[in-house]
């Protein structure tokens, strides 16, 4: 796809019932921004829980599949809530988002995060049974967690100077 | 309240960190990074009192997470302080900021009960839930949690409440 076609895809996307009525509603924007940063705020919480499990710096007597299973599902809605306020927020302001670098940034960190979260699951995590309790994780499940706390700092980081990049 | 904005943004302090341009976006960061680790630690911790997750005891539940809500409340209030220090007339004046001020006392006394209702708990063993008392103050803790951040980034509510409505 050409850069203006995407561009013309966007200005379509803006003109969509919702975008329009985010936009233009005083409450809108900032109702969706309210909610986007609660849920991304837990994502990031949760997620980091099991990171520092995996880094062996916090929980280490929880069984990290007990911890995945327990924290995990709930790390998923919180992540549902984000990413369908994140899709609404994009749709009120689609070029200056697609514009803005810190923007950018944020995806390209978040599909980082998302390798990295395949990765772990797929090809890592399916040897947890050898340390999974009283065990130091390997040093790839221990790689994985800081790339995932990194990266996830890192897209809070760049949501908020998303902000200070809109022009 | 003024006064205060002024003596506060005339402060070598708040000069300081308005001209360097990351600083703010930067404590902001740090001050969400908070939020989360508190709000994922009540979520951690009322999961295992609503007996929605067995693995640990009470105990251990309570002895890993409640020390990093109150480190992450220590990150939050430095940070925070140091936003209204730079722009006070952004916070303090914000028309939220006292509603947030207000539930984030109500937050820390239910924190504190919160805390008190684990401790009543800790013979507990078992992979049973706390008990109908410590389950709503675990929730109360979280929904005063999230209202706090709510009113954090408010103000869009205020201007939802109709004119007239303003003078009952």
């Amino acid at each position: 796809m050409t850069l203006p076609s995407i561009i013309d895809l966007l200005k379509w996307l803006e003109t969509t019932p919702l975008a329009a009525f985010v936009s233009q509603s005083p409450w809108g924007f900032p109702a969706m921004l309210t909610l986007h940063l609660v849920a991304v705020a837990v994502v990031a919480g949760m997620i980091a829980v099991v990171d520092l499990r995996l880094l062996g710096l916090a929980s280490t007597n929880t069984a990290v599949t007990d911890l995945c299973r327990e924290a995990l599902p709930w790390t998923w809605g919180a992540f549902l809530v984000s990413a369908l306020t994140g899709v609404v927020l994009f749709a009120a302001q689609p070029v200056k988002y697609f514009e803005n670098h810190a923007f950018r940034m944020k995806l390209l960190l978040m599909v980082l995060a998302g390798i990295n979260m395949l990765a772990f699951h797929f090809i890592i995590y399916r040897r947890v049974a050898a340390w999974d309790r009283n065990t130091a994780v390997p040093l790839a499940g221990k790689l994985a967690g800081g790339i995932s706390l990194l990266a996830w700092i890192a897209v809070v980081a760049y949501g908020r100077w998303t902000a200070y990049f809109m022009l | 309240m003024g006064e205060l904005v002024q003596w506060l943004s005339g402060l070598p302090l708040s000069l300081a960190i308005r001209r360097i341009s990351w600083v703010i976006p930067l404590m902001q960061t740090l001050h969400i990074l908070a939020t989360g680790m508190i709000l994922s630690s009540v979520i951690m911790v009322d999961l295992r009192i609503w007996g929605l997750s067995r693995s640990q005891t009470l105990v251990q539940s309570a002895h890993r997470f409640v020390p990093w809500i109150w480190s992450a409340m220590v990150l939050m209030l430095v940070t925070g302080v140091l936003l209204i220090i730079a722009a006070p007339r952004r916070t303090l004046l914000d028309s939220t900021f006292q509603v947030k001020m207000l539930l984030m006392a109500l937050a820390i006394v239910a924190t504190l009960a919160f805390q008190v209702a684990l401790r009543r708990n800790h013979g507990r063993q078992d992979g049973r839930s706390a008990g109908w008392i410590a389950g709503f103050i675990a929730a109360a803790t979280l929904i005063l949690w999230i209202a706090v951040t709510v009113a954090g980034r408010g103000r869009w509510i205020g201007n939802m409440i109709p004119h007239w409505a303003r003078y009952l």
